[in-house]
């Protein structure tokens, strides 16, 4: 049993069969790669662990509890913060307001109706805010607008919003697609720091070998909707499958 | 049953108007994905085409009445149509009495050329602004069209009538083996319906057999790969647009007999008419005809004597509550398609 | 100050100033002068101003955070001026119970419609709210006419049956709205000189109010449930998976804004006793949009300036007639002055909402902003001289 299970999962869209039987487990302060080629079902899975897709049959438990059939927002207060393809922040408000939100998530929930206070009185969560931003090395930048920033800095200020949250588990979606060599290392050490320095289970969807075989301590091969292998990644390098699948797609 | 059959008809008139505005704004959003709340605008200055065009048919001069004095012992003179002096009296007389059908050749290139002069100087450059933007600059445009409108025809309703061998009613009833007398419907409203038949059919034979049709089509379909293709599609949508105004247009040229043209008749429209595209489904061309004529069959029906003692009022929001119904249950619409605007 | 920081304090304190100095500064014309007709510090149209701003507020806190564009919030306006002419026949001229009475009553329709027109956003959001509103209209002027008083609207009358206080004022007449005893169309008049100012208490009630509203306003803005709107309009996918469900936020958004368009319409009718079906038409929730948009979208001050620009300009713009044009331009040779003339006359007079929805398009389409937006610009620009006339070394901070 690891922290999230996902237990014969089944969806159908019209008559491609984009997950048939998919079983995984990632398990507790771990970091779980999800690889394979293209279309094999990776983005489906992601999306039907945070609650935008339903699977036709099939279970998703996430510590000791379903997932199925909650919105987003409710999954994600169960301790699921997701990182997307392409950042998603706040870009009409300031870095740190970006970093508030995620803060008054935590401790008010899905909702509460904080219409008289000011923001500027919540010195906890400001404080709070201000030190995760210092670990991902963006204080400076806390009062520039978020839109006017360079994907890197976007990237970064995701990751801080999800993890100012203190997600049991982070789900990150190619965290470094479409980045610079040098913005893919920086991401990968902030990752390994990350693991290593908090109490927190990654799993992570990447096409850049680099990152997964720096990161991953297990790794799932993912192809036509079904895992093909499960293993470490010492063992998934040489692994014949592997080679199949992706080769197969290249040729 | 004949009740049936009446309310079937009045509602034709009223769901032929609304059917072509929505034709319109549909063609407009699924091309250029654009909210024109200048639509009715459009359809009102449609209207005042046909206003302008028989006031100008009418203009006179006087004339001596050969053989007559005054009794001042001067010529008598009468107003004479330049109609008449052009034409002859017999054809000037004819061309006068049938303004209102002449209007829409008048009507089909001033408001191809209005659409074109809007889409260009205006509505091009809110093509990548929030929907928000582009409903605020059409509606203030529309203040600004329907008050031009109203600074030269003044603000009451302007009499415009069909002409005369269209007037009057007959018994449609009888037609179809009825009791005489039961179903009696005025020519007009059937001249509109059968030229909104004929505007509807031309619209879609257009988009179905013509390459420029095509195009389009796919454009709305799918802009970017259609514009990847190398295939100009600002160009066709600026047409697309001159095509839709001159839809709305001729609407509105033909409206003139049933209702007498006022400033603010665009805007009465317009409401409704959204709320058709919507219960049609947003972007789709079949959905906007055939809630054009369902919501103005199920308004005439709302109306009748019986139904409204039994809820009282309801002639006045049936619409509105199936837009409600539907936009919550369906929001694609009766025929939209999945996915297109559905949040 | 007030739990605000000093800028908005300050804001605050400016608007203050302006209201209650209203009476002066609109009236810049002695009683005598032919200028006269252009003062705008006439009670009536004084509280239109404060009575707007107070319903433009109130939609900019839906709009401007959220993003919302609702085309019904006239709908709101209606159901608070009904409201409050109810509680007028029934309980008491008093206008607190009134006013209560109408922002409640408003805030239950708000949360009826908003539950239902949330359920979609944009261009949809926007149609439902508009034909929820139209709704509303038909309904108010037809099948409700035992309430709504139909097309003649609801007025007041001799046989009302009034709880507390008379049922007709000493001479026999209908009594008027009041506060404890102070009447709302009581008013004082200055004489300085040639000129006349007048203080009217209906007046200074409603502004009291309007600060208060203003106030809050600030409040929201600045706090916690402010931002989450702002992150709303932002990204509303990303607040879903940062665990916040933006749909109560919206919902209280919408309440909140519709309560102010009640409390706007219980004024307006706490001043004048009668409310009609045509405060809820359509067109008026566009007027709304209109004020905020012209002021400056999400801006504090913005809806506040443009409730008062548009109702300024209404009321100077259509009072300027053809002979005064001639007076103005006398000064032109006599065909160019009949040119000019020509030129400016249908934007004037009866045609004063052409010019409202030229300057309207204008301002959609190069200043977003608004009249803040236009104002910021300029004094930008203005600094930027005087940076270029000092030419001095220093570079400017980056901020």
């Amino acid at each position: 049993m690891g922290i999230l299970d996902v237990k014969d999962v089944n969806k159908r869209f019209g008559g491609l069969q984009a997950l048939g039987n998919v079983n995984l487990s990632v398990a507790e302060n771990g970091c779980h790669a999800i690889i394979g080629p293209n279309g094999a079902g990776k983005s489906t899975l992601l999306n039907c662990l945070v609650g935008k897709l339903i699977p036709d049959t099939g279970s998703v438990m996430f510590d000791g509890q379903s997932v199925l059939g909650r919105t987003p927002f409710e999954i994600n207060q169960m301790g699921i913060s997701r990182v997307f393809q392409t950042p998603e922040i706040f870009g009409d408000l300031t870095v740190m307001e970006n970093m508030l939100i995620p803060c008054f998530a935590r401790r008010d929930g899905s909702f509460a109706l904080h219409g008289i206070r000011s923001v500027v009185s919540e010195g906890e969560l400001r404080s709070q805010a201000e030190q995760m931003l210092e670990e991902v090395n963006m204080l400076d930048k806390r009062h520039m607008h978020s839109s006017s920033m360079s994907r890197g800095d976007k990237r970064r200020l995701e990751m801080a919003m999800c993890l100012v949250q203190n997600p049991k588990l982070l789900l990150l979606d190619e965290p470094t697609a479409g980045m610079a060599r040098a913005d893919t290392n920086n991401t990968i050490e902030l990752l390994k720091e990350i693991k290593e320095t908090r109490n927190i289970t990654i799993a992570i969807i990447e096409h850049d070998m680099h990152v997964v075989f720096s990161l991953a301590d297990r790794i799932t091969v993912l192809a036509q909707g079904t895992p093909l292998v499960e293993d470490s990644p010492e063992n998934i390098k040489g692994h014949p499958k592997v080679k199949e699948a992706y080769l197969g797609e290249a040729a | 049953m004949d009740a049936i059959i009446l309310q079937i008809l009045n509602g034709l008139d009223k769901g032929s108007a609304y059917a072509l505005i929505a034709l319109g704004l549909t063609l407009i959003f699924g091309t250029l994905g654009v909210v024109n709340f200048a639509h009715g605008a459009l359809f009102m200055i449609g209207a005042f085409c046909a206003v302008t065009l028989s006031r100008l048919l009418s203009l006179s001069h006087e004339v001596a009445v050969p053989g007559e004095v005054d009794f001042l012992g001067n010529p008598a003179m009468r107003d004479q149509p330049y109609a008449y002096d052009i034409f002859g009296e017999a054809w000037g007389a004819h061309i006068i009495d049938w303004a209102v059908p002449l209007s829409i050749l008048f009507a089909i290139p001033v408001m191809i050329l209005i659409g074109v002069i809007m889409e260009r100087g205006l509505i091009k450059h809110f093509y990548k602004r929030p929907h928000a933007d582009q409903i605020l600059v059409t509606f203030g445009l529309a203040i600004v069209l329907q008050e031009i409108i109203k600074y030269y025809y003044g603000a009451n309703p302007i009499p415009t009538p069909a002409p005369e061998a269209f007037t009057g009613s007959f018994d449609f009833g009888a037609l179809i083996g009825f009791e005489a007398n039961t179903i009696i419907y005025p020519y007009w409203r059937l001249v509109y319906f059968a030229f909104a038949a004929i505007v509807i059919g031309a619209v879609f034979a257009f988009l179905q057999f013509t390459t420029f049709g095509m195009v389009v089509r796919a454009g709305m379909a799918d802009r970017e790969t259609v514009g990847l293709l190398g295939i100009n599609i600002d160009k066709r949508f600026t047409i697309m647009f001159g095509l839709a105004a001159a839809v709305a247009g001729l609407a509105g040229v033909m409206y003139t007999p049933i209702n007498s043209p006022n400033y603010h008749m665009g805007m009465d429209f317009l409401v409704l008419s959204f709320v058709v595209v919507v219960v049609g489904g947003m972007g789709s061309l079949p959905g906007a005809v055939l809630a054009g004529f369902l919501l103005g069959i199920l308004e005439s029906f709302a109306s009748m004597r019986e139904v409204i003692n039994i809820i009282p009022g309801i002639n006045q929001v049936i619409i509105y509550l199936v837009a409600i119904v539907i936009l919550l249950t369906r929001p694609r619409g009766l025929m939209g398609r999945k996915g297109v605007m559905e949040d | 100050m007030f739990g605000l920081d000093k800028k908005d304090a300050s804001l605050l304190l400016v608007v203050a100033a302006l209201v209650v100095f209203a009476p002066f500064f609109l009236n810049p014309f002695p009683e005598a002068s032919g200028w006269a007709q252009f003062n705008a510090g006439y009670p009536d149209l004084m509280q239109r101003f404060v009575i707007f701003g107070i319903f433009a507020i109130g939609f900019n806190i839906l709009f401007g955070l959220t993003g919302y564009l609702s085309f019904g919030h006239a709908a709101f306006l209606g159901v608070g001026s009904y409201a409050a002419v109810w509680m007028f026949k029934l309980l008491s001229m008093n206008v607190i119970p009134a006013i209560i009475l109408a922002v409640i009553a408003a805030g239950v329709f708000a949360l009826i419609i908003g539950y239902v027109s949330l359920r979609r956003s944009g261009i949809y959001f926007s149609i439902l709210t508009l034909a929820f509103a139209q709704m509303s209209f038909a309904l108010a002027y037809s099948v409700l006419t035992p309430i709504t008083g139909g097309e003649t609207g609801l007025q007041l009358a001799l046989d009302d049956p009034r709880i507390l206080g008379g049922l007709s004022s000493s001479d026999g007449n209908i009594p008027v709205p009041g506060l404890f005893g102070l009447e709302m169309r009581d008013s004082s008049k200055l004489v300085l000189g040639g000129w006349v100012f007048t203080f009217n208490f209906g007046y200074y009630f409603s502004a009291l109010i309007m600060l208060l509203s203003f106030y809050l306003s600030i409040r929201i803005f600045r706090s916690p449930f402010g931002m989450m709107l702002r992150a709303v309009k932002s990204n509303q996918q990303r607040l879903n998976y940062t665990g916040v469900n933006p749909r109560p936020y919206t919902l209280a958004a919408f309440v909140i804004s519709g309560m102010y368009a009640g409390l706007a319409g219980g004024l307006m009718a706490s001043m004048d006793p009668l409310a009609g079906a045509e405060r809820m038409f359509w067109t008026a929730s566009g007027e709304v949009v209109l004020m905020t948009i012209l002021g400056g979208v999400g801006t504090l001050i913005g809806p506040v300036l443009g409730a008062g620009m548009i109702k300024y300009m209404e009321n100077i713009i259509s009072k300027i007639n053809s002979d005064i044009l001639h007076t103005w331009f006398a000064f032109l040779p006599d065909g160019l002055e009949d040119a000019v003339v020509a030129m400016i006359y249908p934007f004037i007079g009866k045609g004063w909402h052409l010019t409202l929805g030229i300057v309207f398009m204008l301002v959609v389409i190069f200043l977003p902003g608004g009249l803040v937006e236009g104002g910021q610009r300029l004094a930008g620009l203005f600094r930027r001289k005087k940076t270029d006339e000092s030419k001095t070394a220093t570079t400017e901070p980056a901020e």
